[in-house]
């Protein structure tokens, strides 16, 4: 029994902002039910009391001090953009009837 | 107003439950995970970094500096600083949210409970404080600005700039605790006087230093359980706040009369129409897949810091209140409005202190200078009367040399512009006529045109004095001291 | 054979020596380079004129006497993940075409500190995920040894530029083997060392908590001087150790004498690995163990769940850091979309690749409301009691020895359609990101040809015992020194 919708793949497509073929959503479903299937031995072992890794190894906090740097030239700053005007970035405008995820 | 409910639009069935969420930017130079500089008006991505950019490759580094500010304002609304609290990554597609997550705190917040205390009005005059809890205070880091204007972008696009993305923010969330617009307000401003008096915080709503979201539900007067709340986003003034929370009281009570369900979503408020107007349905809580982030290490606090930062707090407003009341000889009344506000608090003290005499003082502040502050909807900090400049003032109407009503009336114009009042007085006129001789004159001048009223008075009918005091302070241009015109008139008459 | 580029400590002989100049080196490199771009494809660029200009400015200091460190004026190559100022970084992906990066690695800062030239930049698994080179927008690298397999991954690239004697180092990025593997396949030393002892700025995130960059070479020597001059405190890595690099090389002492090495028994079970693997690990271990190392067996009764936990860690994280590629401020954008979310969903379906598209899902799954609890926060609950089955295990040894991987490198196309059994490459390496701690891959022996490697694992913070241990093992055997035919 499918245990992963193709519903699913498709609400977590959006959340991710990928756009997948009916074939591609297929085959995730597929995918993810055996993946899946593989991370669930996890729920085997006992974890009671067991505090999850926050980092591999311990260190004290790392802070620095509110000192300014010199910031990009602007110029550098939209450099890569695939479209910019002036100093900022220009992408498409929402449209009311996109869904939101 | 159009809604016909009322100032607050409290309805006797339906009791209104208001939560806020105020954001505030922390007076640090840089940003808080990118050695950015901070510059207000600055042109587009003119202060940015690769790490505000999230260019490929970088990484986050922890100001200290926010730290010690998120820390201060965490312990002057009294909540509970924690020693060990987490980043966690928010995670959403915006352009101006260049990473795709934004740094925020969720399950191990900087600091939980605390609270604000806020004056309310009573009957008769009389003032008590309400006591407004906190949820949490946390830490996290602003985005950038989506501009959207079709005058500048083009119909079809929107522009970014990620000037303001990584400025440190704190996340001031209260419990849902406040019950009418104007409660809402009075607790913001009491945010933002502490923010603002603890060096926090600029707070200034116009620069966009403090944003309030606000979270509105009507439940059935008496009942326990909470209705459906929605969120009002964006609003940047008060008079907006006030306006939009009534709005969408009268819009939710209207719904439930109608038998209809309130709807869970978020809303913009048009000023113009005085409307609220749903921007988004949350049909399900949004799936910000909130994880630590793997960047970043726990913040974790010794409590020596905390303690440190405590201790160089400046003097709370409970403290402060009762010490108006032992030391000032206030009421309770007054010491509680006085100290709504830390800044305001501080004014006060040092015109006293010049002044001498506190209750005076004190009645000159909550009656006149408030009231031109409110007019102007500004807080004391914005104005440039000084505490000294209003001590002068008033002691030149002790001293006689205007009068009460002149100096009222300049209250306004020291408010808004500052000065000089001894300047001011004189540029004005409005030197009090004390001089002996002139006032004499005027009154013999009045006696002597007005025979048939000096005959009634003698008579018996002593309301004619009131006719023949206003005349002589006519004939003064009203600068006589009403004080020394009854008296010599008085004299006058008498013989 | 003959024009094969030798070893770091070859090549700063023959300079000191007068017999040679950087400019020629970094020439010979660029020419082996080229000539096998179309048979092998190691590099997915090259900077040549730069690279040269490099070189002579290395000439100029060494003829002043102004040498800055063992491997100034040497040529390296760096995997295509790692920043330069000035120098394209694809990660193997169209969703990075035309990004040009303002600034540089922390790492890379630190070769051109210590004078190193990189030549160019090496093929790889898109944004590291992967275990072949197969998933590479440039299309595969091939294994040096045999054209029909592949160099293991994702820093194949890095491998096999070193392997086939295109230049004398590299570096690579290790997640969950991406160094070690592919140095296992390639016959040469790869090394990632204890998480935190090598910056991560400048390295593009795949998973946070468990990415290291790392170091290819053709011996444990050259590795030590590589990782002396790119570890060490980065106050830009909040992750980074607060601790300069050590000495590496003063540990290579060349004795073994008195070490005790784990042989985990979880990794010697005969239906995990190929059996030729495993009897070349033993013969190495046997090789040791004449040398003067004991051997005790322990035991890491997690190692099972180790590939479960790791996917569900990294591709969870990675699905956070590829939030950013949105075509919004760099790389590749669809053309002609229709609003916001439109350009969104086209650009990143059209700019990543299937493996990365399947991680990503994933990934975001895990983290989902209502999953993260039973699948990302019991992952990372796993993991601190791997972290424990470690510790204990360097309880009573100094190092563990184990198999690099459960196979030799397997053909093109065998795995690709099958991404569990590619996961499944990694069973031995995953561990040691999962606990952060420090381990190596040296060449142990051939199966049919094709290279075996021996893994070495030391605690945290200890990079020097695997690297003594390895270069011990160098100095008795042979294995490091064969050179495959098909790189000439």
């Amino acid at each position: 029994m499918a245990r992963i919708s193709r519903a699913e793949v498709e609400r977590v497509a959006l959340l991710a902002r990928l756009s997948l073929s009916e074939e591609e959503t297929d085959r995730l479903a597929r995918e993810f039910e055996t993946f899946l299937g593989y991370v669930d031995t996890l729920q085997e072992i006992d974890t009671a009391g067991v505090v999850p890794t926050a980092h591999p190894i311990s260190l004290p906090t790392p802070t620095r001090p509110d000192q300014p740097a010199e910031p990009m030239d602007a110029e550098s700053a939209v450099a890569n953009a695939p479209e910019a005007a002036a100093s900022a970035f220009l992408v498409p405008k929402v449209i009311d009837t996109e869904a939101e995820g | 107003m159009p809604w016909g409910f009322g100032v607050s639009g409290a309805d006797d069935a339906f009791e209104v439950v208001i939560g806020l969420e105020v954001h505030a930017h922390l007076r640090t130079k840089s940003k808080l995970f990118s050695p950015a500089p901070i510059l207000y008006g600055a042109a587009p991505n003119h202060s940015v970094h690769p790490v505000c950019l999230a260019l490929p490759g970088v990484l986050p580094v922890l100001n200290e500096y926010a730290v010690e500010l998120a820390i201060r304002a965490s312990l002057a609304m009294n909540c509970d600083v924690h020693q060990r609290s987490i980043f966690a990554r928010k995670n959403y597609f915006y352009p101006d949210l260049p990473k795709g997550y934004q740094i925020s705190q969720y399950e191990e917040p900087l600091a939980t409970g605390g609270w604000v205390d806020i004056p309310i009005e009573g009957t008769g005059g009389t003032a008590h404080k309400k006591r407004i809890r906190l949820t949490r205070i946390h830490m996290e880091e602003d985005a950038g600005k989506s501009i959207h204007d079709d005058a500048i972008a083009g119909s079809d696009s929107t522009l970014v700039d990620l000037n303001r993305a990584g400025v440190p923010l704190i996340e001031i969330v209260s419990e849902p605790d406040l019950r009418s617009a104007e409660e809402a307000s009075a607790y913001l401003r009491a945010v933002r006087s502490i923010l603002r008096f603890t060096d926090v915080s600029d707070a200034d709503m116009e620069k966009g230093h403090l944003r309030c979201d606000v979270n509105v539900s009507l439940r059935p007067r008496g009942s326990d359980e909470y209705g459906t709340r929605t969120e009002l986003k964006n609003l940047n003034s008060f008079r907006f706040i006030e306006d939009a929370v009534s709005a969408e009281i009268a819009r939710q009570t209207q719904t439930l009369r109608e038998g209809g369900k309130v709807r869970q979503c978020t809303l913009n408020f048009d000023p113009q129409s005085g409307r609220t107007s749903v921007m988004r349905i949350k049909e399900d809580a949004d799936d910000y897949r909130y994880f630590p982030d793997p960047d970043l290490i726990p913040l974790l606090l010794a409590p020596e810091q905390i303690e440190r930062v405590r201790s160089e707090l400046p003097e709370l407003a409970e403290r402060r209140t009762e010490r108006f009341q032992s030391e000032c000889g206030l009421s309770e009344y007054d010491a509680i409005q006085l100290t709504a506000s830390p800044a305001i608090a501080n004014f006060f003290e040092a015109a006293a202190k010049q002044h001498g005499a506190p209750k005076v003082v004190a009645n000159w502040i909550l009656r006149d200078v408030m009231q031109a502050l409110n007019a102007l909807e500004w807080a004391i900090d914005d104005s440039p009367l000084s505490p000294d400049a209003l001590a002068r003032l008033i002691r030149m109407v002790d001293e006689g040399k205007t009068t009460v009503k002149s100096a009222r009336g300049l209250i306004t114009e020291l408010v808004e512009s500052g000065g000089d009042p001894e300047a001011l007085i004189a540029a004005r006129g409005l030197a009090a006529v004390s001089d002996a001789g002139i006032i004499e004159r005027a009154v013999s001048e009045v006696l002597a045109e007005n025979f048939e009223n000096v005959a009634l008075f003698h008579s018996g009918e002593e309301k004619v004095l009131n006719f023949l005091m206003g005349q002589v302070m006519r004939k003064t241009q009203g600068k006589a001291d009403p004080a020394r015109v009854r008296e010599m008139l008085a004299r006058a008459l008498r013989k | 054979m003959s024009d094969g580029i030798g070893t770091l400590h070859e090549l700063r002989a023959a300079l000191d020596a007068r017999k040679t100049s950087s400019v020629e080196i970094v020439g010979r490199c660029l020419r082996r380079a080229e000539a096998s771009h179309e048979s092998l494809h190691a590099f997915v660029g090259l900077r040549a004129t730069a690279a040269l200009r490099e070189a002579e400015a290395a000439d100029a200091r060494r003829g002043r006497g102004e040498v800055r460190s063992p491997i100034d004026g040497l040529p390296v190559a760096i995997k295509d993940n790692m920043v330069q100022a000035g120098e394209p970084t694809h990660c193997a992906s169209r969703i990075l075409e035309g990004f040009v990066s303002p600034y540089t690695a922390t790492a890379v800062e630190g070769l051109e500190r210590s004078g190193a030239i990189v030549i160019g930049r090496t093929n790889m698994d898109e944004f590291a995920m992967g275990s072949s080179t197969e998933h590479s927008v440039e299309g595969p690298t091939r294994n040096p040894w045999n054209a029909d397999r592949t160099p293991g991954g994702s820093s194949g690239g890095s491998a096999a530029a070193v392997a086939a004697r295109i230049v004398p180092a590299a570096l690579g990025s290790d997640t969950g083997g991406s160094i070690r593997q592919p140095a296992s396949f390639c016959g040469v030393v790869g090394i990632k060392p204890t998480y935190g002892r090598v910056s991560r700025w400048g390295l593009v995130a795949f998973a946070s908590s468990l990415d290291q960059i790392g170091a290819f070479a053709r011996t444990a020597a050259d590795c030590a001087w590589l990782l002396e001059a790119i570890a060490g405190h980065d106050v830009r890595d909040s992750t980074s150790i607060p601790e300069p690099a050590p000495a590496y090389s003063g540990a290579l002492r060349g004795d073994l004498a008195g070490l005790r090495l784990g042989l985990p028994k979880e990794y010697f079970a005969a239906a995990g690995a190929d059996a030729g693997v495993l009897s070349a690990v033993r013969d190495a271990v046997a090789e040791l163990e004449r040398a003067g190392a004991k051997t005790v067996e322990v035991s890491l009764p997690h190692a099972r769940y180790a590939i479960a936990t790791y996917y569900a860690i990294a591709n969870a994280e990675a699905s956070s850091n590829l939030a950013r590629f949105d075509g919004v401020r760099y790389g590749h954008r669809a053309a002609g979309a229709k609003g916001l979310t439109e350009m969104y969903c086209r650009t990143r379906s059209e700019g990543f690749g299937a493996e990365v598209k399947r991680r990503i899902l994933l990934g975001t799954y895990f983290l989902s409301a209502g999953y993260y609890d039973a699948y990302y926060r019991k992952a990372q609950q796993v993991r601190t009691l791997v972290r424990g089955d470690f510790e204990r295990a360097f309880g009573v040894c100094d190092a563990l020895v184990t198999p690099t991987a459960p196979e030799t490198a397997f053909r093109l196309g065998e795995k690709t359609s099958d991404p569990l059994t590619m996961y499944l490459s990694d069973i031995y390496t995953v561990s040691a990101n999962l606990a952060g701690i420090p381990a190596l891959s040296t060449p142990c022996g051939f199966v049919d040809g094709l290279p075996v490697g021996l893994q070495i694992l030391g605690p945290a913070l200890d990079e020097a015992t695997p690297l003594r241990i390895a270069d011990a093992f160098q100095r008795i055997t042979d294995h490091h020194q064969a050179c495959p035919g098909g790189s000439a």
